[in-house]
């Protein structure tokens, strides 16, 4: 009993700093609002299904920046699909960063695009290694 | 943003769509991207609006060229193969009279005004949410009667 007060308080911090520190918006919670019984692990099955997407698409992007010249429209094209997705699951800080990308895209920036990527990515790992501890907590408690 | 729905809104809903006379709500998710749709199900579903999902256009199209009929049909606009612009075009082409209401991260009026000329009854930007989809489902209890 007294264990699983003690995950209930570290899953909560857990989930509040992720808000607190911006990595999370108000997206996550309507995740959380469509769980329920008969759906009992919809935010991490759609949480899995978003890194399976993005990470495929990280890989795309990071190809696509090594080339010369850069294909500004290919890669504005690929982070429209990677901002989708993680917009979707209320990925505050990267949905931030790939607009930002997009942007330099649209004015042929190429050291502002692959600037902004290695923050992109950053952050992206960030939330992906709190989300997954966050479920690891989670799965603790049965 | 967002919001959920609260619950006697839901009970209304319910009601509309689950009496004797009237039968269940149908919808289809025409989405390329895997979380979108994961998403956009699960809240048709909370809704208790039976839905199916498609990848692009033209599988939206196929679909009903296969003689399915949808109440609603929740298209995105960028997609491969077909996007919505050109499915909404070719399934009022086909007669289909089903509600269409465009779901889009585009935010520029003049890339929705081109959305809305293909034959869209309604235009959301993403993220969708339950209070959005509500809004869209009184287009189609106001034009059933």
């Amino acid at each position: 009993m007294e264990r699983n007060q003690q995950l209930r308080r570290q899953l909560a911090s857990m989930r509040q700093s992720l808000f607190d520190q911006g990595h999370l918006d108000e997206q996550f919670i309507l995740l959380e609002e469509l769980q329920d019984d008969a759906n009992p692990n919809f935010v991490e099955e759609v949480v899995t299904l978003h890194y399976r997407d993005s990470a495929r698409l990280i890989t795309t992007i990071e190809r696509a920046l090594e080339k010369s010249p850069l294909d500004f429209n290919k890669l504005d094209g690929y982070m429209h699909q990677f901002k989708g997705s993680s917009t979707s699951i209320g990925a505050k800080k990267v949905k931030a960063e790939s607009t930002q990308f997009r942007e330099y895209c649209e004015a042929g920036n190429g050291e502002g695009c692959l600037k902004t990527f290695q923050l992109l990515k950053r952050d992206y790992a960030t939330l992906r290694r709190k989300l997954e501890a966050y479920f690891q907590v989670l799965l603790c408690m049965g | 943003m967002g919001g959920s729905m609260k619950a006697p809104e839901k009970e209304i809903l319910g009601t509309k769509m689950n009496h004797r006379h009237r039968p269940k709500i149908t919808a289809l998710v025409v989405d390329d991207n895997m979380v979108v749709r994961a998403i956009h199900h699960r809240l048709l579903q909370d809704l208790g609006i039976e839905n199916q999902v498609a990848v692009n256009g033209k599988e939206a199209v196929d679909v009903h060229s296969s003689g399915q009929y949808f109440d609603l049909i929740l298209m995105d606009m960028d997609m491969p193969v077909m996007n919505g612009i050109e499915a909404t075009r070719k399934l009022r082409a086909m007669g289909i009279r089903s509600t269409i209401a465009g779901i889009s991260s585009r935010s520029l009026e003049r890339e929705k005004q081109e959305f809305m000329e293909a034959g869209l009854d309604d235009y959301h930007e993403k993220p969708l949410t339950a209070d959005k989809i509500v809004s869209i489902l009184h287009k189609i209890s106001n034009h059933s009667g």
